[in-house]
């Protein structure tokens, strides 16, 4: 380092830049747990990660979103002073391997605890085996799984909402403004049956009602002969699909309906990772859509929204700054970033040393309530219900206009709330 | 020539040998491959019961996922929706498996070669899809748990956790030896002889008078319910049941099993399911292309040691081996 | 909609199928006819071909015709070799023993999907369509593209049948799947002609692809579900016989929407393919294949 041409290891403006950085550090709670944590072995995470199979889309971005979170952490100090280690492995997006990869986590890479699974056939095969293990299992699925009450009381979901309250949350507002008759066009198996089965209930409550429900078969390539079953009093189409060939519905709808035809409400699920703007889906332009977090970067986003889209890596088109073809799944990524902050946060709390403290780990994220926006936060604030281990938060609804999704609504936290239909805390570890 | 109806000492004594040797591991491998081995032993007797159908039987069936998941689904629907206990249900799912084998085999045996290829390919597709459709009660791919308070077994007036790695090892190893020594003594039968001389040529034994449709019946049920018990077992043991374990995937992976450790050998099926398993976890740790790998090992096989591992072993050193 | 134009708008869905699946069961019968080999691999030749459409498109920016045209060359032409590699350096190996073949073309199936997943990658990208015309119909719209789609495959199982059946080509190609043994005697290279017949059935998969990937898209997993269906048509066509695949792709591609009209499409693809099964069983030479030899 140079100071006025004279190049000395120490200048006196580098000694009090440092001696000022120790001391903050010094200040920091981070430093303070360091001087007495009984070791500076890492807290590592098993990051159960889709990279092949089905889910390996969003796998590549929970990876990308772990690892820069994974970094800021460490670069502030770790988890009690202790450097956060994350160790990996791909569970192809199969339950029974996934089953098997938390069991490897636990004996042979003897983690603190599971975290990042997203499809909810592979949280459901894989939750019996953490339950048995008694290894904490943060899954950043959006499935009701969790909130079910089916799984065991070491599987949780801090840091996404789930599929139950974003189908509720979104219910007033398709109500409001798009129209009361609604068709549900969904995928024939769980994931669509959940949508089906909340969204009913929830049109209702608001006066409309679901005129048609048309269920497609997962393994469907071809859409066009459903499309007859859509009535003509529809007002607004309600449109779940998933998987490699949504695009493909999305390009049939247009080409049936032409320029009449009822409004369109989707969920972004459609289209994670494909860019909205691929030839064929012309059709959506101006169709609204829910988003966890929105894609396209708002001209009025917080400070924190643009710290972490920077952080990820992720341009104001929401596609990686290092290819612009490379789409971000950023509606649902941001659970990784937040669960990873919720895992420290706990762990403090906890004051956890080691796995004999993953009861005390469960507790205290049990006992979280209000989780701010913010940094640790940015997809916006939440509320933690520590009985059904699931948290709730806003949601986006976006229109896509020329090309870009703008956010023209978001929802409150209470208008996903619904009524804890289990307890896991009474349940023994 | 005197005909053994028993199983040569020595080949009694390898597979005494095998299960006291797994019975040991129990106690002497560390955690993580002691669960290992005890998924594997629960998929071998799934193999054992393809094996049955395609090694000895010859007929090469890409269905057997359906025998499979009507275990997995009977033990799994009866526990969750009927509550019921541990052995009815393990004795519904093997219920299922033989009344399966016999629908399947009914119709299926009509056909012969690729077209019972395909014909075995379509049922379990429709079995795959069955589960699908009755979502409401089978949560299709998403699939259910059964809880760990509901997978306790009584025995022996006494009462055992079967989601502890220990209880659950042996409860695994106690079906696959029963299946084990099942499939070598039924091998010696003259049932057995007699289903690999089908196997060989069956017109000849049509003409020497063998009914060989009943015999290959007989042998897709008997499949049938092994396959269903390793399935049932699974449900009991592993505490999932969804759709992917009827899928056409777990069709074929008994295939590759058997054909890794040796059609046609009894102790095959257990040596690829445990050697398969490792490629795949050992590839997935160093390389996102794992399943490239298995396509690799698939095909050097194929090349060089076509009878799978035991059957190399068999045609060149050890033909004693059953 | 009334009934009428819901059937009439399944018949035009069902002849696309039938279209593109014709093609794609062509190259399997032909395989599976000339070399008795199941080739399970047949569905990963169908996705390159898509996955190789997208990357000779994308190389050409402007007019989207020029692109899809560019793919439609070279794709099944890539496809072909990569086809007669593995039929060189494997199959012919194992000198097409059933089972072997079988577990070979497996392995070959996980090898291709999983270099698909590392250099194409785990995403579901379109390819545009050489061009876009809506036609208006008093019901519905449907894409001019796809009346096309039914108008080339026509044309291309036109063009194989006249290879077939009239071309030298053709005629050794019959000589082989009718009697390999005799054909030797008579001059036929008979491995050359096995590697060639693989090549081509392989082509007529990207060939299928490149023609539906501007419907549907491309991803590393699309082959899987064309495969099966390939199979039960050459099945029910009857082994060996290319007449019997093409009707037999065309009455499966029809039905598939049709019945998906009356019952709920879980339940229509359930009695399908048991339909298909029992078919199968109670006349296993399929619609058209001779007897069980």
């Amino acid at each position: 380092m140079t100071s006025n041409g004279i190049s000395t290891p120490f200048s006196r403006r580098s000694v009090l830049k440092g001696l000022g950085a120790s001391t903050g550090l010094i200040a920091a709670p981070g430093f303070m747990r360091y001087a007495q944590a009984q070791s500076s072995e890492p807290i590592r995470i098993g990051f159960q990660c889709h990279r092949t199979g089905i889910g390996a889309s969003y796998g590549r971005w929970y990876e990308r979103t772990t690892m820069a979170a994974a970094k800021l952490i460490n670069e502030a100090g770790g988890i009690n002073g202790r450097p956060l280690e994350i160790v990996i492995e791909d569970d192809g997006t199969d339950p029974a391997r996934g089953a098997e990869v938390v069991e490897k986590f636990a004996n042979q890479h003897k983690v603190d605890l599971v975290y990042g699974t997203l499809f909810s056939h592979v949280v459901v095969g894989s939750a019996p085996a953490a339950g048995e293990l008694k290894m904490p299992y943060y899954v950043v699925s959006e499935g009701y799984h969790v909130a079910s009450g089916k799984l065991n009381r070491y599987c949780l979901q801090p840091g996404i909402t789930d599929v139950k309250a974003q189908v509720r949350s979104v219910a007033p507002w398709i109500a409001d403004n798009l129209g009361k008759k609604v068709t549900l066009v969904y995928p024939d198996y769980a994931f669509g049956h959940d949508h089906r089965d909340f969204f009913e209930p929830a049109i209702q409550a608001q006066g409309g009602e679901v005129v048609a429900k048309v269920a497609i078969p997962p393994t469907e390539t071809s859409f066009t002969r459903y499309l007859p079953q859509i009535p003509r009093n529809t007002d607004v189409i309600y449109h779940v699909m998933v998987g490699p060939a949504v695009l493909t519905f999305v390009k049939e709808l247009g080409e049936f309906f032409g320029n009449s035809g009822p409004q369109l409400f989707g969920f972004i699920d459609s289209l994670e990772a494909v860019n909205i703007n691929s030839p064929g889906l012309e059709f959506l332009d101006g169709s609204h859509f829910w988003e966890g977090m929105p894609r396209y970067a708002q001209p009025d986003q917080p400070d924190y929204v643009d710290f972490y889209r920077k952080t990820v890596g992720i341009n104001d088109e929401g596609a990686s700054v290092n290819d612009a073809n490379d789409v971000s799944t950023n509606a649902h990524m941001f659970g990784c970033w937040e669960t990873l902050f919720i895992i420290k946060r706990a762990m403090e709390a906890a004051n956890y040393q080691g796995p004999q403290d993953r009861q005390k780990l469960i507790e205290a994220t049990e006992a979280m309530e209000e989780m701010e926006a913010g940094r640790e936060h940015p997809q916006g604030r939440k509320i933690f219900n520590g009985k059904i281990h699931q948290a709730f938060g806003e949601q986006s609804i976006s229109k896509l206009e020329g090309g870009r999704l703008n956010v023209v609504h978001r929802t409150s936290v209470e208008d996903g709330l619904y009524e804890a239909e289990a307890d896991y805390t009474t349940q023994s570890f | 020539m005197k005909v053994r109806l028993l199983p040569s000492p020595q080949s009694l004594l390898l597979h005494l040998a095998v299960i006291a040797a797994l019975l040991a591991a129990n106690w002497l491998l560390p955690e993580y491959h002691r669960g290992v081995v005890s998924r594997v032993l629960v998929l071998a007797v799934f193999a054992m019961g393809y094996n049955l159908t395609f090694g000895y039987g010859g007929l090469l069936s890409l269905g057997h996922a359906m025998f499979f998941a009507a275990g997995l689904y009977g033990a799994g629907l009866t526990i969750y929706h009927l509550d019921w206990s541990i052995w009815p249900a393990f004795g519904a799912g093997i219920g299922a498996g033989l009344l399966l084998g016999l629908v399947v085999g009914a119709l299926a045996l009509r056909t012969s070669g690729v077209a019972f290829m395909i014909v075995t390919l379509m049922f379990s597709q429709v079995f795959y899809l069955t589960t699908l459709y009755f979502t409401t009660y089978t949560r299709g791919e998403e699939g259910l748990i059964l809880q760990q308070e509901v997978r306790s077994l009584e025995f022996a007036g006494a009462t055992f956790d079967l989601s502890d790695p220990s209880t659950r090892y042996l409860a695994g190893l106690a079906l696959f030896s029963l299946v084990l020594l099942f499939t070598l003594f039924i091998i010696r039968s003259g049932y057995g002889r007699a289903l690999i001389a089908i196997r060989e040529n069956d017109e000849r034994m049509r003409m020497l008078g063998f009914n060989v449709f009943a015999n290959r019946l007989v042998a897709l049920a008997i499949s049938g319910m092994i396959c269903a018990a390793a399935g049932a077992a699974y449900a009991v043991l592993f505490g999932y049941v969804g759709s992917t374990l009827a899928s056409t995937q777990y069709s074929i992976l008994p295939l590759l099993w058997v054909l890794l450790g040796g059609a046609a050998t009894t102790l095959g099926p257990l040596l690829g399911t445990l050697v398969m398993f490792y490629v795949i976890d050992i590839a997935s740790s160093h390389t996102t292309a794992h399943l490239l790998v298995v396509g690799l090992v698939l095909i050097f096989l194929v090349l060089f040691f076509r009878r799978g591992i035991l059957g190399t072993i068999r045609a060149r050193w050890l033909p004693w081996l059953p | 909609m009334g009934f009428g134009p819901y059937l009439l708008l399944a018949t035009l869905e069902g002849l696309v199928t039938a279209a593109v699946l014709s093609l794609m069961a062509l190259g399997l019968s032909l395989v599976f006819g000339v070399m008795r080999v199941v080739n399970v691999a047949h569905g990963e030749f169908f996705m390159l071909g898509a996955v190789l459409a997208w990357y000779f498109s994308s190389l050409v920016v402007g007019d989207p015709a020029i692109g899809f045209l560019l793919a439609l060359a070279l794709s099944p032409l890539v496809v072909a070799l990569i086809a007669w590699l593995s039929d060189r350096l494997v199959l012919s190996r194992l000198k097409y023993e059933p089972e072997a073949t079988i577990v070979a073309t497996i392995g070959l199936l996980y090898i291709i999907q999983q270099l698909a997943l590392t250099y194409y990658g785990a995403d579901s990208r379109p390819v545009e369509a050489p061009f876009t015309w809506r036609i208006q119909l008093p019901w519905f719209g449907y894409s001019g593209y796809k009346l096309a789609v039914i108008g080339a495959s026509i044309l291309l199982v036109g063009l194989t049948a006249l290879l077939m059946m009239r071309s030298r080509i053709g005629l050794i190609m019959r000589a082989t799947q009718y009697d390999s043994e005799t054909a030797q005697t008579f001059g036929i290279p008979v491995r050359r002609v096995y590697s060639a017949v693989f090549a081509l059935g392989a082509a007529l998969a990207a060939i299928a692809a490149v023609l539906v990937v501007p419907i549907r898209q491309a991803h590393y997993l699309m082959g899987q579900e064309p495969l099966l269906l390939s199979f039960i048509v050459v099945i029910i066509g009857g082994l060996g016989s290319l007449r019997g695949t093409v009707v037999a792709a065309v009455l499966i591609g029809l039905s598939d929407g049709i019945i998906s009209m009356f019952f709920s499409p879980t339940l229509a693809k359930m009695l399908a393919t048991l339909l298909v099964a029992l078919v199968l069983v109670f006349r296993p030479q399929g619609l058209f294949g001779t007897a069980a030899r």
